[in-house]
């Protein structure tokens, strides 16, 4: 009943993704058999241990790679390629170093033909949004991390999309600018009803933010489980000392360690045969 | 109270070193001097500094060394611009068509490291003995640089630039104005102050071996007038104007290059 109700008002769904990359010590299977649903203005999350494939999800959905099997579609429209409904924010550093803030910002703007004052105006106020007024005019250069991270997400946000897509945006940063960002986020997600797919290896990120968390598996990475978050809205860092948030990171954790130790075996095991090779 | 001492023990750190490399220019030039008033060092093969520094203001007031200097720049000029537009678009175009570039890459590098300067008779027999020789054997000593500069910029654009171009559905057309070309640009222009560098010498050097135009025709016409302090003070001057150029070229690099 619940399935039936989700795939009628999906925005997003993907079905049966594969993905394997030819490498050459043969094929990985970076992605198998995932599929997964994601309904108007929720908050989705894919979470998984290091190099599970959930980078290579990111690119299927966001229509950057070309290789897989398995079907995408956005609003009921199978997509072929980058589809204009999906906003990327990617997981590496990606402001234009040669634009100021509010140019990058205005950037997606530009492309529609928006006339310079207008598309600076919306740009500022995407930069608000974000919390960057005040440096409008600085180049990515002169800005931390963390608010570099702020300037691609306002640039996204910028181009209006149906659906947010992030790839581990705040991976790079320490644990304090993480978790305000991630209130920032929670909070714009909110006031836009913004339907938002969020790629993670952190639990307590996951938890704090989402309607729903898919786990994946490592190697082939599949669906492991679903889990529905059903904690209070609006959130705010601080719901991270309740007791039900305790609960439902414990039952993640549990999930994932086995996955998690899994890959880290696996690694090992790649290295030792790669110092035998090299031997 | 400690801000200040730090400060000024940074600005004695950075003044330090210049410093240094000033005095012991100056020290050798004394030397120099020194040695050949003792008469250790033959004053016909190498003229007294003071001499070479006496001669600067014949070369104002009788060689007309501003003119020729004027004739020099133009050159230069005539070669830098169409060396940055050839160049860059050289490197474009084989950069786009990966053909190209696996065939060419290795022949441009070669080319770079080859002695052009040894050509002139060939330049002279196709464009006759006047500035066009001068300004092409400029023009391809420092296409190579341009060119290897231009592909390395722009295949070293950053991967997830480009995909944030696809993300936001740009054209081909558009991903190359908006994104390759002002990401390639700082390494750019290190092609074209590279190939700046190189038609300079060049162009100079010509000058001086078919004996015509600016500076370094000046410079062969006071060698052959056995004017040796005059020769030195003409090499200076070259000397000195190129430095000048270079420290122009790198502040003009840094203010392209607001970031990093
Ligand atoms: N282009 C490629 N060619 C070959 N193998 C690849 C390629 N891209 C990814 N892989 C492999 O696929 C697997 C999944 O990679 P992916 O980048 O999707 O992981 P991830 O979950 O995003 O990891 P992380 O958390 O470290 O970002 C990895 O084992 C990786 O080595
Ligand atoms: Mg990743």
């Amino acid at each position: 009943m619940a399935l039936a109700q989700a795939s009628a008002d999906a925005i997003l769904v993907a079905d049966d993704i594969f993905v394997q990359f030819n490498t050459p010590e043969g094929p990985i299977t970076a992605v198998d058999n995932v599929s997964f649903k994601v309904r108007p203005s929720e908050f989705f999350s894919v979470i998984g241990p290091s190099g599970c494939g959930k980078s290579t999800l990111f690119n299927v959905i966001g229509g950057l790679l070309g290789q897989h099997q398995g079907v995408v579609s956005v609003g009921g429209e199978t997509i072929s390629g980058p589809h204009k409904s999906i906003g990327m924010v990617f997981q590496e550093e990606s402001t234009f170093p040669w634009r100021t803030v509010v140019d990058n910002v205005a950037f997606p703007l530009e492309l529609v033909g928006m006339p310079k004052g207008k598309r600076a105006e919306r740009a500022r106020h995407f930069i608000r949004m974000v919390g960057l007024d005040g440096f409008e005019n600085r180049y990515p250069g002169e800005l931390s991390g963390g608010m570099r991270q702020r300037v691609s997400l306002a640039r996204t946000l910028a181009s209006e999309p149906k659906i947010l897509l992030m790839d581990e945006p705040f991976a790079a940063l320490d644990e304090q600018t993480r978790l305000l960002l991630g209130d920032k986020v929670l909070q714009i997600q909110q006031q836009l009803k913004q339907t938002t797919l969020l790629i993670t290896h952190n639990i307590t990120e996951a938890v704090q933010m989402s309607d729903r968390i898919l786990v994946m598996t490592y190697r082939p990475g599949k669906v492991k489980r679903i889990v529905d978050i059903d904690l209070p809205r609006p959130r705010t860092s601080e719901i991270v000392s309740s007791e039900a948030f305790g609960r439902y990171v414990a039952q993640i954790w549990n999930d994932l360690r086995e996955e998690a130790n899994r890959g880290m075996r696996d690694e090992e095991k790649h290295m030792l045969n790669q110092d035998e090779r090299t031997a | 109270m400690t801000l200040v001492v730090a400060h000024t023990r940074r600005s004695y750190r950075s003044y330090a070193a210049p410093m240094v490399g000033l005095g012991s220019f100056i020290a050798f030039v004394l030397l120099v001097e020194v040695l050949i008033r003792i008469g250790a060092l033959n004053r016909f093969i190498i003229p007294a500094p003071s001499e070479i520094i006496a001669s600067f203001g014949r070369l104002f007031l009788e060689e007309n060394i501003v003119q020729r200097f004027i004739f020099t720049a133009a050159e230069c000029i005539a070669a830098g611009v169409m060396v940055t537009v050839c160049g860059v678009t050289i490197g474009v175009v084989m950069q786009r068509f990966s053909l190209l570039q696996r065939a060419c890459e290795t022949w441009v590098a070669a080319f770079a490291s080859a002695p052009l300067v040894l050509a002139y008779p060939l330049f002279m027999v196709i464009f006759g003995r006047n500035a066009w020789t001068i300004i092409m054997m400029g023009f391809f000593s420092a296409l190579p640089p341009v060119i290897l500069k231009t592909i390395e910029g722009i295949s070293g654009t950053r991967k997830v630039l480009v995909n944030v171009g696809r993300s936001f559905n740009l054209t081909g057309t558009q991903q190359f104005w908006k994104i390759l070309f002002p990401a390639a640009l700082p390494t750019i222009f290190v092609g074209v102050r590279l190939g700046l560098i190189f038609a300079l010498i060049n162009i100079v050097g010509t000058e001086f071996l078919i004996n015509f135009g600016g500076l370094g025709q000046l410079i062969n016409d006071l060698a052959e007038r056995y004017d040796l302090a005059g020769t030195y003070a003409a090499i200076c001057f070259v000397i000195l104007v190129s430095v000048l150029f270079f420290i122009v070229l790198e502040k003009a690099e840094r203010w392209l290059r607001p970031v990093d």
